[in-house]
């Protein structure tokens, strides 16, 4: 029998189990006593969430692929078994080999979304690790951080030794290889830092010093070391067709959230929506080729034998083989009790043609997110989507049998009236009555048109990342406008309006722009005993604003203040490969309302092309 | 064409719930290339049955389920490919054609073989020794129903002396009242013509009910990538030495007995008569499931007896 970390009598009491025990099918298996790496990957979120993810499956693949490393998995505990462990002082373990997690050489942490941050000082807290970088000692494990959110890492720098910015593929082995030679040479954790510091993409925030103006703004960021760069560029993979992909991906017991096979079909995204982050921070659009999917496909399925298999990209419809690889997956899978499951895709004669293969028409729903409700805000954001697409897609899908509408949008997106709020309403209404139009005979009832409205957040490194943001109170006063208006419109009862929370969304605000002081805040509302923020039935917003109130730090210096565009901004060190030209050529045309073209319409001159790839030289070899 | 296949549950697996395991059989089943028919619509199944779901916590070498097949390997093809995509934890032990017309493995099931043993290493810290079973302190006032702490200092019975409680609790008595919870309230029940076995046994002696068919463990594990497991070759799913009840009870939908049951009454019965010093302490012992039953002319055949090898 397995040594596992926890006992039976804990294991039987506490929420699924399966979550702690490790030993899923192609859960990979060494003896760590004989490699010279061990490195804890972790997803600070519920295992069930952490294995969706495809970026760990990536590097927990890619790095068990060397020799001398093990990397084994670790997840955050639900707050059910946290509890039993700070009561029992029962030290945070992986799940391979149920050791220690302060017992490894490197511990990652994703950092997927602003909600999970109290999530990592709960994993560094359990594994005993000291929360502060600076506390730490060789018989810590290297703390490195990566995912989206390291493109501002600023409120975490006080927590992680090192951040890996960009694509984890480049420059891991550089990193491992330094710190063998490093214990090897008997260096001090600080001279192995620094020299971290220089390796392209790695971001040492304890090497950099902050001063600030007398009203808050930053006044100077430098590296506090001579050699040290200033500047850290986003590091990726510029020919995905060589990296390597888990083709024997784990298989968990229980069902997660993304229980299926993912295909990667591409990485960044050409549509350059102005509120988008993902659609900035990965550019330039890189593609995986057709072959090589077709194969994957196959061995995957295989290796795994789930029953469902699906895409990955931030917008498959722009990947230029979509129709044959669809086809042949329809063709090759469908009819062996494969599911095809087709994730963001446009809404065309094609989409639905496909759509109608694999799903049950009654069943399924259309789903479109217009983000804005006037075509005004819709340019403001460089949404391409116009109302006449809408209809027509909309109107053929209820044509071929469909009823059911989502539709996604943004409250308090920059130069918002309440003329936009209330179009949104009034599209969805629209839409209603292009159903109605069809004879009754031919319906299938009533139509179910969904309007979810989530708040907007600016983010780093995209046009709006000086835009002001709304408060809690002016959220809610906007969706207040659009359910009035839901109940003005003539089919009101085919439409159904569901909207956020509003407090949540101003704490991932101040994250997402906050600097390396709002670090204090999330210390204190962890110390409060704030975890799983992004799960409403954990969250605390009481708990949340004391902390503010005990640190003295003010949500509105860093959410509701429009900043200038010659602020020094916390993450202005970062080279995404996006200039801030572009950017904020791109914030001016947003205010006139200018749309710019996609990047296979017409380059914009994002700065991308620096990295010699990808979508920005097409048709040119 | 059905097969039934009997499989083994054991080591962490023994955390697995019910219908996390059939969707694990699920999988593996595409994995080997099993050829298993499928529902029809939109979302189709793999026709698959189960006898008896398994309780989360028990182990098992005598699990089956049932599956419609539209070709099938040799039954020694079939476990061969079966093991090698089995986590480590499970193990397939026959897969066997059933006649036309066989009723299904859950409608069949009539009774089973279950041994609850000391773990080798308990939350009370203490190890038995063979020949010897735990002896918590008795720490509830006689007659109250609540059980010993689990952190409760140990000490030791002679195996005999259990024995001989055993036996009175069991033969000796006219009938083993229990109290059970039922969704209307509370509901006595007699369990004496449930239970129709039941002894003290020691570890060394248990012989695995089943013995490997076609690959032994080892070759399982080799087939798998996994580490060798030099001991307990035989039996992985037990350990080498301790002490256990086993019991063969009544199983099924209507008169389900659970192994914990019996060991609450008897201890119970302990501390009312004084009898021996057993006290039940969830946690301290494992249940594991041996064997399951249906029932013919009276008699009890193994669920898989009533399956032929396909050649």
């Amino acid at each position: 029998m397995e040594k596992l970390a926890l006992s039976d009598e804990i294991l039987l009491q506490i929420d699924k189990p399966a979550r702690y025990i490790g030993g899923e099918v192609n859960m990979v298996r060494k003896d760590p006593g004989k490699v010279e790496l061990r490195f804890a990957m972790c997803f600070p979120d519920v295992y069930e969430i952490g294995m969706s993810h495809l970026g760990i499956q990536i590097l927990y693949d890619m790095l068990n692929r060397r020799e001398d490393t093990y990397c084994e998995r670790v997840y955050s505990p639900w707050p059910d078994l946290h509890k039993i462990m700070k009561e029992r002082d029962i030290p945070l373990f992986t799940l391979e080999t149920q050791s220690p997690v302060g017992e490894m050489d490197f511990l990652g942490i994703t950092i997927q979304y602003e909600m999970c941050y109290t999530n990592i000082l709960q994993i560094l807290d359990l594994s005993k690790i000291p929360l502060h970088a600076k506390e730490r000692t060789w018989e810590d494990p290297i703390v490195i951080g990566g995912g989206p959110c390291t493109y501002n890492p600023e409120p975490l720098a006080d927590f992680f030794d090192i951040f890996y910015i960009g694509e984890g593929e480049t420059r891991y082995d550089d990193l491992l290889a330094l710190y063998k030679s490093c214990r090897a040479k008997d260096c001090t954790r600080q001279e192995f830092l620094e020299a971290a510091a220089k390796i392209p993409g790695l971001y040492v925030p304890s090497l950099y010093e902050v001063t600030y103006h007398e009203d808050g703004t930053i006044a100077s960021f430098e590296p506090v070391k001579e050699g040290i760069p200033a500047r850290v560029k986003k590091e990726i993979v510029m020919e995905l067709t060589d990296t390597p992909y888990p083709t024997k991906p784990l298989v968990p017991y229980i069902k997660v959230t993304q229980d299926r096979v993912v295909l990667e079909i591409m990485r960044g995204c050409i549509r350059g929506c102005r509120f988008c982050q993902a659609g900035m921070i990965y550019r330039p659009t890189r593609e995986r080729s057709l072959e090589q999917l077709k194969r994957w496909a196959y061995e995957m399925l295989k290796n795994t034998g789930h029953e469902e298999i699906s895409l990955s990209s931030l917008s498959s419809s722009d990947y230029t083989k979509l129709k044959e690889l669809v086809t042949f997956l329809i063709k090759e899978f469908q009819g062996k009790g494969i599911n095809i499951s087709l994730p963001s895709l446009r809404i065309d004669a094609f989409s639905l043609d496909v759509m109608r293969k694999v799903q049950d028409v009654r069943k399924s729903s259309l789903t479109f997110a217009p983000e804005a409700g006037s075509q005004r805000l819709r340019d403001v954001i460089n949404k391409g989507l116009t109302e006449e697409v809408i209809l027509e897609g909309a109107g053929q899908a209820f044509e071929g049998g469909w009823q059911k509408v989502k539709l996604y949008f943004m409250l308090g997106l920059p130069t918002e009236t309440e003329e936009d709020m209330r179009e949104i309403p009034r599209l969805a209404e629209r839409i209603a009555e292009r159903y109605y139009e069809i004879p009754k005979e031919r319906r299938n009832g009533k139509c179910q048109i969904t309007i979810s409205t989530s708040f907007f957040v600016p983010k780093p490194f995209t046009p709006f990342q000086w835009a002001p943001m709304c408060s809690r109170d002016e959220f809610l006063d906007k969706a207040r406008v659009v359910n009035e208006e839901v109940k003005l419109q003539l089919n009101r009862k085919s439409l159904k309006y569901n909207w956020h929370e509003a407090d949540v969304t101003v704490l991932e605000g101040v994250f997402a722009r906050g600097d390396r002081r709002v670090g204090r805040v999330l210390e204190q509302a962890y110390r409060n005993g704030c975890i799983f923020d992004s799960w409403t039935e954990f969250f605390d917003n009481e708990k949340w604003l004391s902390a503010f109130a005990e640190t003295g730090i003010s949500m509105d210096f860093y959410n509701s203040r429009v900043r200038d565009t010659e602020e020094l901004l916390p993450w202005d060190f970062i080279d995404c490969g996006v200039s801030r030209e572009f950017l904020k050529r791109e914030w001016e045309k947003a205010q006139k309302g200018i749309v710019t073209p996609n990047c296979r319409m017409q380059c914009s001159g994002c700065g991308a092309m620096q990295f010699e790839g990808g979508v920005c030289f097409e048709d040119k070899n | 064409m059905k097969i039934r296949i009997k499989f083994a549950k054991y080591g962490i697996m023994r955390f697995i719930g019910h219908l996390d395991m059939v969707r694990y059989f699920q999988k593996a089943m595409r994995r080997a290339d099993i050829d298993i028919a499928y529902s029809e619509g939109y979302s189709p199944h793999q026709i698959m049955s189960f006898a008896a779901p398994l309780g989360v916590g028990i182990t098992s070498e005598g699990e089956y389920m049932d599956i419609e097949v539209h070709s099938s390997k040799s039954s020694e093809e079939a476990l061969r490919a079966l093991n090698e995509v089995m986590a480590e934890g499970v193990s397939v032990l026959e897969y066997r054609k059933l006649p036309e017309g066989a009723k299904n493995a859950m409608s069949s099931v009539a009774a089973a073989d279950y041994l609850v043993y000391y773990k080798e290493e308990n939350p009370g810290g203490a190890t038995p020794l063979a020949g010897e079973a735990i002896l918590p302190e008795p720490s509830a006032p006689s007659g109250e129903t609540v059980l010993p702490e689990p952190s409760a200092p140990a000490g030791r019975i002679p195996l005999s002396e259990l024995s001989h409680a055993l036996e009175a609790f069991f033969r000796g008595q006219e009938e083993i009242l229990i109290t059970k919870q039922t969704k209307k309230g509370e509901k006595t029940v007699d369990l004496k013509p449930l239970i129709y076995d039941l002894q003290v046994v020691d570890l060394k002696e248990v012989e695995p009910l089943h013995k490997l068919q076609a690959l032994d463990l080892k070759e399982f594990n080799t087939l798998r990538g996994l580490p060798d497991v030099e001991e307990k070759l035989d039996k992985p799913w037990l350990p080498g030495q301790g002490v256990g009840f086993y019991m063969k009870v009544c199983t099924g939908s209507t008169d389900n007995v659970k192994p914990e049951q019996v060991l609450i009454a008897f201890s119970e019965y302990c501390r009312a008569t004084g009898a021996c010093g057993f006290r039940f302490v969830p946690f301290h012992m494992q249940t594991h499931r041996m064997e399951i039953y249906a029932q013919r002319d009276g008699e009890l055949i193994p669920l898989g007896n009533f399956g032929q090898e396909i050649a």
